[in-house]
């Protein structure tokens, strides 16, 4: 084990993959002089060359869609895409082809394509740089959505992406590319299909993943002081859910709480909410409850974004409310 | 309602101190609030104006019941849509799935439990407590006697206590307090206590692993120093208040902590920081005559540091016998987070600091 | 100041100080701390509220003449007759 930064394990995600395989290439704005918007990329350039470390066009539907050709003849893509917000504009090329072309075609065409993508906010990137849209891509069957939130996950979800047959988008939080752990940096792939319990308490289960993962555990800590013992459950993948680990979890504490920097109207917490009444009604001793963030377009100025997005203070204060009998 | 404790399971509201329409900020007293540790001043952490309270004076509530809505300072609330609900028709009470059907395994009849859930809700624990009924007890005393007593089974069940102690020449330190107290006006005259929690409080500084809570099976240091004193209610009980950031407090500001902290303790008026946030405890247990303390540890803190009598006692200085005022320091430590070794040069630590009271 | 005005000034700083204590019991020659189970802490605040409503600031070194009621009345009384002398 060595201290790994997030950004440096999907670079060394990234190295490995291009050494090991010679059908995968790296592609996308700025991925390859520049090193990548968030400098994941930086050096590949220079070990690789132009052929496999390529930079593109700003015109996210062309390049994406060129990788979803490269995928159908025969190679193994990896598409970066600056930001979630800025992926709207390949949102055709990846919900009408690249989800859909194995069903169209009746599984004679398969697209192993990966596109990684950064999101979320902290960072005063405001509006057009900050969101965090994983749930539309969650609710695309034929694409599988992860979101690392631990270094480990970020190195081994992106080689375990690479040996899907079918398209895989990561999200990666922005805020979490200077986040140093402890990691195996020669780990293999990643189970993609199991969430994760990351802390084990036993009063109220907390969803989430990604970006809120680590203000969750947070909250967590601080709640154990007020005698509130708490499980958090990294969900890791977004499409497919696990539900099993979740329910399995719900029906030890009796309480569920989605913690979840999307939008709340329609948001992946909204989904995790309902299949959790579908599954575990009768062991629900209080309301499903949900921290989101403020439904207001990202504001850029540093306490407003602070204010805007879930923090460990209302994942405390809902918990808090969630346990009336503890704390 | 705060929770106030690792016990604390509610709270009687004693009076507003605020009132609707007045402007509050972050760090304002708003209410009085009676707890098993007496009456705590409830602090706001927002800054705006109360647009109402939800909770009349007199009544108890559970922690975590909204006590307050405050309307924040800045503008035009943001419409954000918040979970609606919907009042339960007429005659349905409101029992939570799980609490419903334990209801019917039991056979409990929910028309006689009262809720204690979100909104009201009865849950699972409120059908359990109808089962086995145990009231608690009104009385104030008697209440934080229980509330003392969860705390030091928990103690002393789950905590591997270890015990050393260190006895410390105070010579120089009582020289120290003569000389400083002899020009000072009595209300700013120093005692011991300040500087022994003083040299405590600086000594952490370099264990943190005697700063910490231990939660979910791992110690959590602590960055802030917030030093629990220990301090006997005469009617019965105790309270361990925080001198929040004791390492950042010069002996004078100790000190007059430390007074505002007692007579607010024996007036009932601690706020609830004061009682959630101590990292460590310090007890000085001299004053009756004990010359060694062993402490229990609160948790989920995990470490005690308890000091006795101030005594004349002997002393070799070159080998020759002096007579010196001598104290027994004592530590009491969570041996999961903490080895005697690391306790041993905590207190030598301690010890070296009270050598030198000059530079406390 | 009568001496039963100065007791009532002092009874009333104790009442502050341990509010909890029945004061019509205090014998009024024995140590004021041990009848009263009151702290180093609650002695300094007492003679901090005594000094608050009678201006006599009792150094250290005469603590131990204060140390019953008796003794702080004698105390104050004579600090205080000395202060109208030297007017």
């Amino acid at each position: 084990m060595t201290t790994l930064s997030y950004r440096e394990a999907v670079r060394s995600a990234l190295r490995d993959s291009l050494r090991a395989d010679p059908r995968v290439f790296l592609m996308g704005e700025d991925v390859g002089r520049y090193g990548g918007a968030y400098a994941a990329s930086k050096g590949l350039l220079e070990e690789f060359g132009p052929e496999r470390v390529r930079d593109t066009p700003l015109s996210e539907s062309t390049f994406v869609g060129a990788g979803i050709g490269a995928a159908l003849g025969g190679m193994r893509p990896i598409v970066e895409v600056m930001t979630v917000n800025f992926s709207l504009l390949a949102l055709d090329q990846i919900v009408n082809n690249a989800a859909t072309l194995r069903h169209m075609s009746g599984g004679q065409f398969s697209i192993p394509l990966v596109i990684r993508m950064a999101t979320g906010a902290g960072r005063q990137l405001a509006a057009q740089h900050s969101h965090s849209l994983e749930v539309w891509y969650a609710h695309i069957p034929g694409i599988t959505a992860l979101a690392p939130a631990t270094v480990a996950d970020a190195r081994g979800m992106l080689l375990a992406a690479l040996r899907e047959p079918d398209p895989v988008v990561i999200f990666e939080h922005a805020s979490l590319y200077p986040m140093e752990e402890e990691a195996d940096a020669h780990a293999g792939p990643a189970d993609i299909t199991h969430a994760v319990v990351r802390r084990r308490g036993t009063d109220v289960t907390v969803v989430t993943y990604g970006g809120s993962l680590g203000k969750t555990l947070a909250a967590a800590e601080r709640l154990q002081v007020s005698g509130i013992s708490t499980e958090v459950i990294d969900l890791r993948s977004l499409r497919p859910l696990d539900m099993e680990t979740v329910l399995a979890s719900i029906k030890k504490t009796h309480r569920a709480m989605i913690v979840d920097e999307g939008w709340r109207t329609g948001s992946l917490a909204a989904e995790v909410s309902a299949r959790i009444m579908e599954g575990a009604f009768y062991d629900l001793d209080a309301p499903v409850a949900r921290v989101c963030s403020a439904e207001v377009p990202m504001p850029y100025a540093k306490h407003l974004e602070d204010a805007a997005l879930p923090q460990p203070e209302a994942i405390v204060d809902a918990v808090t409310a969630l346990c009336p009998r503890r704390g | 309602m705060p929770a106030l404790g690792a016990d604390m399971t509610a709270g009687r509201l004693i009076a507003w101190l605020k009132h609707p329409g007045e402007a509050v900020k972050r760090g304002d007293i708003i209410a009085e609030v009676d707890t098993d540790k007496g009456v705590i001043e409830v602090e706001v952490f927002t800054s705006g104006v109360l647009e109402k309270t939800l909770v009349e004076p007199g009544t108890k509530v559970p922690v975590g019941t909204p006590l307050a809505v405050i309307r924040e300072a800045a503008g035009a609330p943001a419409p954000v849509p918040t979970p609606v609900t919907v009042p339960s028709p007429e005659g349905r009470a409101r029992v939570s799935p799980a609490a419903r059907r334990l209801a019917v395994e039991l056979e409990v009849d929910l028309a006689t439990v009262r809720g204690t859930g979100p909104e009201g809700a009865v849950t699972l624990e409120d059908v359990r407590q109808a089962v086995g009924k145990t009231e608690a007890p009104a009385d104030r005393g008697e209440r934080m006697r229980q509330a003392i007593a969860a705390a030091v089974t928990r103690s002393k069940r789950e905590i591997p206590h270890y015990y050393i102690g260190h006895t410390i020449d105070l010579g120089p330190v009582t020289a120290w307090l003569a000389e400083q107290n002899r020009d000072r006006p009595v209300a700013r005259r120093l005692a011991h206590s300040a500087l022994l929690v003083r040299a405590v409080a600086l000594t952490l500084r370099d264990f943190p692993e005697l700063n910490a809570r231990w939660v979910e099976g791992r110690v959590a240091p602590i960055a802030d120093i917030n030093v629990g004193l220990a301090i006997s209610l005469r009617d019965g009980g105790l309270v361990a208040p925080a001198l929040h950031h004791a390492d950042r407090q010069s002996v004078d500001e100790l000190m007059a902590s430390t007074l505002d902290l007692v007579e607010r303790a024996r007036a009932g008026a601690l706020r609830s920081s004061e009682l959630s946030d101590p990292t460590i405890t310090v007890t000085i247990l001299g004053d009756r005559g004990v010359d060694t303390v062993y402490g229990v540890i609160y948790p989920p803190q995990v470490a005690i540091v308890g000091f006795g009598k101030i005594v004349e006692g002997p002393w070799v200085v070159d080998g020759r016998v002096v007579a010196r005022s001598l104290v027994r320091a004592t530590l009491a430590a969570d041996h999961r987070v903490s080895d005697g070794h690391r306790g041993a040069l905590f207190l030598a630590g301690v010890a070296d600091r009270l050598r030198e009271p000059d530079r406390l | 100041m009568t001496r039963d005005e100065l007791r009532q000034a002092v009874l009333g700083v104790l009442k502050e100080i341990a509010p909890e204590a029945d004061l019509s019991r205090l014998a009024p020659d024995a140590p004021i701390r041990d009848q009263l189970d009151v702290d180093s802490i609650d002695f300094m605040r007492l003679l901090i509220g005594v000094n608050e409503k009678l201006h006599v600031d009792v150094p250290e070194a005469d603590y131990p003449r204060v140390a019953s009621l008796n003794g702080l009345l004698d105390y104050l009384g004579a600090r205080l007759a000395g202060r109208s002398a030297e007017r």
